[in-house]
């Protein structure tokens, strides 16, 4: 039911992606433009370190006392007018929400942007028991039409130029005039628009996800810039919330600290443009709202990091800074991930949802550079828990056996100061007479990983051991 | 900020990459230490283990840790000329042990561990240095310097005590040249896309010579450079600083200078 990893295939997938002229294109305005606007948002806020901590200590506290605060928020839920349901894993998740859609003679479900309905395959689901999924965020409008799965956890179609939009509308909106401008931006989205709005009007289900879930209130809460969210949830007779577990706070004045982080760490914005709370279905005296509020609650193998030394990890908040600021995303984007969740958040959870056999490349590929942790609104210390994906993976013997292989004889020498300097003298000396003429090496046997991209440098000559302790003999003389 | 005997015994850990590549880096460290009057110590050495810890083996990044900590038990200070194994010695030898003791001992070690660069000017408070360079430079901060350790403004303080020397700065100086330790022959050609954006800020700085405190990154970026046929030279920071530029330049032939 969902998506088919190919984090396996993540170094031919990243070959592909540097060898793609379109997506390193698009790929220009991750590195400078999100950097850039963050921070401005985090200049123009002199607490903001304050407010990291707090948000880490915050999400500290609700992953100690999950149980509690979820079981707040059902019972408020409930007390609201909803229904809650729990969903161990993807499978559950999607057969809730079908039955539900089913259950009200759904034809037609609109989405609003959710990370985890791409986790657990819902489109598909939804498609599969004969019903239309249509996604309203114009990014995952985009992206579903070309039949993609997001390549950002918030901005799903960055990997694409706005000429591939246009091709793509133009394919899909049959209706449109070839006269028509679509060169900019803007004339994409009232296209959109448009065809979005039939498409609200018509719906019979709305699915969202949720930022943050609040126990006290039984509310969830949606940030967005399109106000797609708030259509999708409104107009629809059937709202179904669709969060992790993880989403809940204790409060709303909770949320508002990680509201604080969230857009500047995301957009650079102060706050998105529509914050929208909902609390069950609606009310007699409501103006309008949905008859009926579901919220599916997913584990999907959360449960299963608390307590471990992944746990850090469920302190995320899905901005997207991370990315943002990796050299590995800016080089390939990120489908080459192979799963649903990219970047440095990615490299750890995925990982933790569909095992480090499969997912092992991802905290592999990395410089531990440590620019994500620096930015993570929670501080998350990602490379840490990469490294930790390294040990379990060493541990279970999954590591390459080349490297391996390497990785002990260099170990056997390093512990055996007498034998390395014997034998780095003899190579180090070696080495420096073959590369004497160019003072480098444009190929060398078993350096072809280095020697293919760049030259090595060639050793001086003696080591730095031999010659120091030649020159305290000197010296002493 | 600890307070300096008066002539500190300072254990000098050249690094696996200077001992084995480019000892003139470390004879520039120990000419930097001794000129600020630290007596220096080269104890036997080999690696503190960095690979090993990043390739998922604690086992025997702990040994090396231990090794490291007995080999620099007699010495006030440790030095390196690298921000990434004294990061590793300062910021990960403490995580490598759960036993009361060695945490322990780990924790004292990490706390007399220091960065070249960083070690001169906060710790012994060298605002300058007797050095001359004529011509412009630019610096890459490395990452384990730059964010583990908060290396940033001390070569740059330093740098602009230098006779004739001008920093210019490039774009994205804080940004990962992509060497990333096994990463540069693991994901070779992920790291390449990342050094050549690299290689070509440093281009568009203008400056004829690239300077880091780094020798994993410093080999990288140079190795990319002379692929790319490029006119610029690439030394570590401590040869500058130590006025002791008489070696070829990083991946350059004897007797090429430009």
């Amino acid at each position: 039911m969902t998506l088919h990893p190919t984090t396996p295939d993540f170094k031919d997938n990243a070959h592909r992606a540097l060898h793609d002229p379109d997506l390193q294109k698009a790929l220009g305005h991750v590195q400078h433009g999100f950097i850039y606007k963050r921070q401005s948002a985090v200049e123009r806020l002199p607490e903001f370190e304050t407010l990291r901590e707090a948000a880490r200590d915050l999400k500290n506290h609700v992953l100690a006392n999950l149980d509690l605060y979820l079981e707040t928020y059902e019972r408020n839920v409930v007390a609201a007018g909803g229904k809650v349901h729990f969903a161990r894993n993807s499978a559950e998740a999607c057969e809730t929400i079908v039955n539900i859609c089913k259950a009200h003679g759904a034809k037609s479900v609109t989405k609003g942007k959710s990370m985890v309905s791409e986790e657990i395959g819902l489109n598909a689901a939804i498609e599969a028991a004969g019903m239309q999924a249509v996604e309203t965020d114009l990014g995952e409008y985009i992206i579903q039409l070309r039949g993609e799965t997001p390549s950002h956890i918030i901005a799903p179609a960055v990997h694409l130029t706005k000429e591939q939009v246009e091709g793509d509308f133009r394919r899909v909106h049959t209706h449109l005039e070839s006269a028509r401008d679509l060169s900019e931006p803007v004339q994409l989205l009232t296209e959109a628009r448009g065809v979005l709005r039939e498409k609200f009007l018509a719906a019979d289900v709305g699915v969202t996800g949720a930022n943050f879930l609040i126990a006290e209130t039984g509310t969830s809460i949606i940030v967005t810039n399109e106000g797609n969210g708030d259509l999708t949830q409104s107009l629809p007779k059937v709202h179904i919330v669709i969060a992790s577990i993880e989403k809940v706070v204790p409060t709303l004045e909770d949320a508002s600290l990680l509201m604080r982080l969230l857009a500047r760490s995301a957009t650079g914005q102060d706050m998105s443009v529509y914050t929208t709370l909902s609390t069950g279905p609606r009310r007699d005296n409501d103006p309008d709202g949905p008859d009926h509020y579901h919220v599916v609650l997913v584990d999907n193998g959360r449960s299963a990091m608390l307590g471990t030394e992944f746990e850090d990890m469920l302190r995320c908040i899905r901005c997207g800074a991370c990315m943002n600021h990796c050299p590995v995303y800016h080089a390939i984007g990120g489908h080459a991930y192979g799963w649903v969740y990219p970047g440095p958040m990615g490299a750890v959870l995925t990982p933790s949802l569909i095992g480090v056999d499969k997912g092992g490349n991802l905290p592999n590929a990395s410089t531990f550079c440590g620019r994500c942790e620096s930015v993570c609104p929670v501080k998350i210390p990602l490379p840490k828990l990469m490294r930790h994906w390294r040990e379990r993976e060493f541990e279970r013997h999954l590591t390459p056996s080349v490297q391996r292989f390497g990785l002990k004889i260099w170990a056997f020498f390093a512990k055996n100061p007498g034998l390395y300097s014997f034998a780095t003298r003899t190579a180090m000396r070696a080495l420096s007479w073959l590369g004497r003429d160019k003072g480098r090496f444009a190929s060398l046997p078993l350096a072809s990983g280095w020697t293919d991209y760049r030259d090595l440098p060639a050793p001086q000559g003696d080591t730095f051991q031999a010659q120091w302790r030649k020159r305290q003999q000197e010296q002493s003389r | 900020m600890s307070h300096a005997p008066a002539r500190p015994r300072v254990g000098l850990f050249a690094t696996c990459l200077v001992d084995l590549f480019r000892p003139s880096v470390g004879f520039a460290a120990a000419k930097l230490l001794e000129e600020a009057g630290c007596e220096v110590l080269v104890p036997p050495q080999t690696c503190c283990g960095q690979p090993a810890f990043n390739s998922g083996d604690r086992i025997t990044a702990r040994d090396l840790a231990l090794q490291v900590m007995d080999a620099f038990s007699g010495c006030d200070y440790i030095v390196a000329p690298s921000g990434s194994c004294t990061g590793q010695m300062v910021k990960h030898f403490p995580e490598l042990f759960d036993e009361p003791q060695l945490a322990t001992r780990a924790r004292a070690f990490a706390a007399k561990t220091f960065e070249l660069v960083s070690f001169l000017t906060d710790v012994l408070n060298v605002t300058s240095v007797e050095a001359t360079y004529e011509g412009r430079v630019t610096y890459h901060d490395s990452c384990s310097g730059l964010r583990e350790l908060n290396i940033q403004s001390q070569p740059r303080q330093l740098l602009a005590s230098v006779k004739g020397l001008e920093l210019v700065e490039m774009k994205e100086n804080d940004v990962c040249c992509g060497f990333g330790g096994t990463f540069a022959a693991k994901y070779g050609e992920l790291s390449d896309a990342i050094v050549t954006k690299k290689t070509a800020n440093v281009s568009e700085s203008g400056a004829p010579l690239l300077l880091a405190g780094d020798l994993g990154c410093l080999m990288n970026m140079a190795g990319k450079i002379t692929r790319q046929g490029k006119e610029i030279d690439v030394r570590h920071v401590a040869e500058v600083l130590a006025g002791m530029c008489d070696e070829p330049p990083i991946a350059a032939a004897q007797g090429v200078r430009r």
